[in-house]
């Protein structure tokens, strides 16, 4: 099954390596890894997307933990979460899709980053389905290449109890 | 006042204790070394190749439980000390090595004797260390002596560069070292340790397997007091040899691929397993899914990953063993009353049948020398009273079968990595920390071969070790396969006799003896113990000896094959085969 991984480690140079030797060396699958700032700029906080079995999944949490820059790590999967990828898209429409590129941009709620006689350059935000539809309609559409951010995901807030 | 930080170097090792270095110096380490050589607290033990000093290090780190310190330079210097680093990572042995970088300026840059070692050793490392500024670097010294002894122990690295040393900062030591993602849990969940011991109690046929843990966390009188408080039988590891005595009544020696018969039978039939300390490694288990199929599993480690890594686990304990044998033994004592002797009658009496079944044997009516004879002399002579080192293979095997191990901390050997190479230079550290033990190390003569060139070092240091070599003229273990499973095509295991390690023991100005048949093994040992001073015994051992029993890898652990059916079972192995 796949999963969502949130790590939170130490902002030091060589934690990247620490945690993808971890994967390779143990054999677990990265599907995507992303790293960023958080609010305390001495932590950085990775989010994992990785696959197996309760067992695998068990171990990687354990085996992450004991890393000694890793300060916590959350399976997203267990929690009520938001995810969210971005993806870059670049198209280059014939003159009679152009309209219908723009107008699919519009449903998805995406913007045009960037273009140029030939090509749009299209942002889009959402979930993994979101992305892979959007990447699926526009790829008779000229669809040249696509950049993804990888995965990032967030807890929800509990629900504020009804008085 | 600001020092350099050669200088800082040199406070810190003091601060943190330290005694003894193994190291050999380079370019880019001058200033440190050039601030040993009037050290009078702190000698460095040169060895006579890098690896040699982690071995050397490792070696007084298990028998002493301190810290060992290896001191090396950059580039082929630390990447020499790999395979050391390698093996004490995998037995969870604490060292602090030191490697020389070159100066901060130049990393990068493929310098003469660079080698980005940080990255190297980061898989076998718990932790390793880019000092970048000398203000960081007592700091760094002493969280990498924090890192390496506690929790799950290992070894972790410390990387300085040139400028480093050179460079000035004031001398600061910190009275303690708090790391926020770093907190081992030691004491075990008092609920799970009560359930610990109402299994314990309710079991008919439990089994305890004692790991290395056991001998790292210095709980061998906790496991002693458990194992007889509830008449529960013992089984140790290779890496948990000396955690209880092998001369215990309740000892059933190790189990695994060389294990004993009746520690095989116990855990394959018990209803419990109480596993101390261990990690399930796959020369325990042998095939997994047949592995102790009816027992439930206590299992106690103060790695979490270690726990349901290989099997699974019924009660799960993570904390240091020492601490939480403690608790278990208390809660036994006053929670559970049973009258343990009445209900294991049974089962301890069938463990005795299978001890009486099949004891460990080798054909013991003949002249040639068999290996697992020396071994026997040995343990007779030293009355168990000598710290013994191994190589790795079949020296390692019969030395762990025919020795029985009192005590921890008296039987060195490379476990998880299995480093040919390793029990020689260990045994140079073990004598500089007990000059006047015994010291043996059990090898063969192709083990040997790894890391002669630290006989030089005993010698230069006056440090009187033992080095037993069960000499068959093959890489034995191997050729042992060869012969079961590959048809007998000893392809590239034969090593020839033609090297003579009298005269190498004498060139290096040490003493060799040699034993040709058995009537002179036990002159040779005699003699080689009386002299202090450093001595190789060659012993010509039948060739064709093999290790049993076995478990072919792959096969249940109660699938042996033993040394009265051997043609017979090798007949119908190859056969499957």
């Amino acid at each position: 099954m796949r999963h969502t991984i949130s790590v939170l480690v130490e902002n030091k140079f060589g934690v990247l390596s620490r945690i993808s030797g971890l994967f390779s060396g143990r054999g677990y699958n990265i599907e995507s890894l992303s790293v960023g700032e958080t609010t305390d700029p001495n932590v950085s906080i990775m989010t994992i997307v990785t696959s197996g079995d309760d067992w695998i999944i068990e171990q990687i949490n354990k085996q992450l933990n004991k890393l000694l820059d890793v300060i916590k790590v959350v399976d997203m999967s267990e929690l009520d979460h938001v995810e969210r990828e971005m993806v870059l898209i670049k198209v280059a429409p014939r003159t009679e899709d152009k309209a219908e590129v723009l107008r699919l941009t519009e449903i998805f709620r995406g913007r045009v980053v960037d273009s140029s006689p030939k090509t749009y350059t299209i942002e889009i935000t959402g979930d993994e389905k979101k992305i892979a539809a959007i990447v699926e309609l526009l790829r008779p559409m000229g669809l040249k290449e696509f950049v993804r951010s990888g995965k990032i995901a967030i807890a929800r807030e509990a629900a504020r109890k009804q008085p | 006042m600001k020092i350099t930080g050669a200088e800082i170097f040199i406070e810190s090792l003091k601060k943190e204790g330290v005694r003894h270095i193994f190291g050999y110096p380079g370019g880019v380490v001058l200033n440190i070394f050039d601030h040993l050589y009037d050290e009078k607290d702190l000698r460095l033990i040169l060895t006579r190749h890098e690896q040699g000093a982690v071995h050397a290090a490792d070696g007084y780190a298990r028998a002493t439980g301190k810290t060992g310190v290896v001191l090396v330079t950059s580039g082929p210097g630390a990447t020499n000390t790999v395979t050391g680093i390698a093996t004490a990572y995998m037995d969870s042995i604490p060292l602090v090595v030191f490697t020389g970088q070159v100066p901060t300026m130049l990393i990068g840059n493929d310098a003469f004797q660079e080698a980005d070692i940080v990255g190297i050793t980061r898989p076998c490392t718990k932790y390793n260390f880019l000092v970048k500024d000398v203000n960081d670097l007592a700091y760094i010294i002493k969280e990498a002596f924090y890192i390496a002894a506690t929790g799950r122990p290992g070894p972790v690295l410390i990387d300085i560069p040139k400028d480093v040393t050179t460079g000035k900062a004031e001398f600061v030591w910190p009275e303690s070292i708090k790391i926020r993602s770093y907190n081992p849990t030691y004491e075990g969940n008092k609920y799970m340790i009560t359930q610990a011991a109402h299994m314990i109690a309710k079991a008919k046929k439990p089994v305890i397997v004692a790991g290395g843990g056991v001998i790292l966390s210095g709980a061998s009188k906790e496991l002693k007091e458990l194992a007889e408080y509830t008449d529960v039988p013992v089984t140790m590891t290779l890496m948990g040899l000396g955690g209880f005595p092998g001369s215990h009544r309740l000892s059933l020696g190790m189990p695994g691929m060389h294990g004993t018969y009746y520690a095989n039978k116990s855990i394959q039939e018990s209803d419990l397993l109480v596993a101390i300390g261990m990690r399930f490694d796959d020369r325990v288990t042998g095939k997994i899914s047949a592995f102790a199929s009816n027992a439930k599993i206590v299992h106690i480690d103060i790695d979490p990953t270690s726990i349901r890594k290989n099997v699974r686990v019924d009660v799960p304990i993570v904390g240091d063993v020492k601490k939480v044998l403690t608790t278990l033994n208390k809660v036994l004592k006053e929670e559970v009353k049973e009258t343990w002797h009445e209900i294991r009658k049974a089962w301890l009496k069938q463990i005795a049948t299978w001890k009486a079944e099949r004891p460990l044997t080798y054909d013991r009516d003949t002249d040639v020398i068999k290996p697992q004879y020396v071994i026997e002399k040995i343990y007779e002579l030293t009355k168990g009273d000598a710290i013994i080192t191994t190589e790795v293979g079949q020296n390692q095997m019969w030395a762990s079968q025919f020795f029985k191990y009192d005590r921890p901390r008296t039987f060195l050997t490379s476990g998880g990595l299995g480093t040919m190479g390793y029990g020689f230079p260990a045994a140079i550290g073990v004598q500089l920390a007990f000059p006047n033990k015994l010291v043996i190390d059990i090898a063969g003569d192709g083990s040997i071969q790894m890391n002669i060139q630290e006989l030089a070092t005993a010698v230069i240091n006056k440090l009187p070790v033992k080095v037993a070599i069960l000499n068959n003229g093959f890489l034995g273990m191997v050729r042992q396969w060869q012969e079961l499973f590959f048809q007998e095509r000893y392809s590239h295991t034969r090593l020839d006799a033609s090297v003579d390690f009298v005269k190498i023991a004498e060139a290096y100005n040490a003493v060799g003896l040699r034993a040709t048949k058995r009537s002179e093994v036990e002159p040779v040992l005699k003699e080689a113990f009386s002299i202090k001073r450093p001595v190789f015994m060659d012993f010509a051992i039948d060739w064709q000896e093999k290790v049993y029993p076995m478990v072919p890898a792959g096969a249940a652990i109660d699938e042996m094959l033993f040394l009265e059916e051997n043609k017979k079972t090798e007949k119908k192995l190859k056969a499957v085969k």
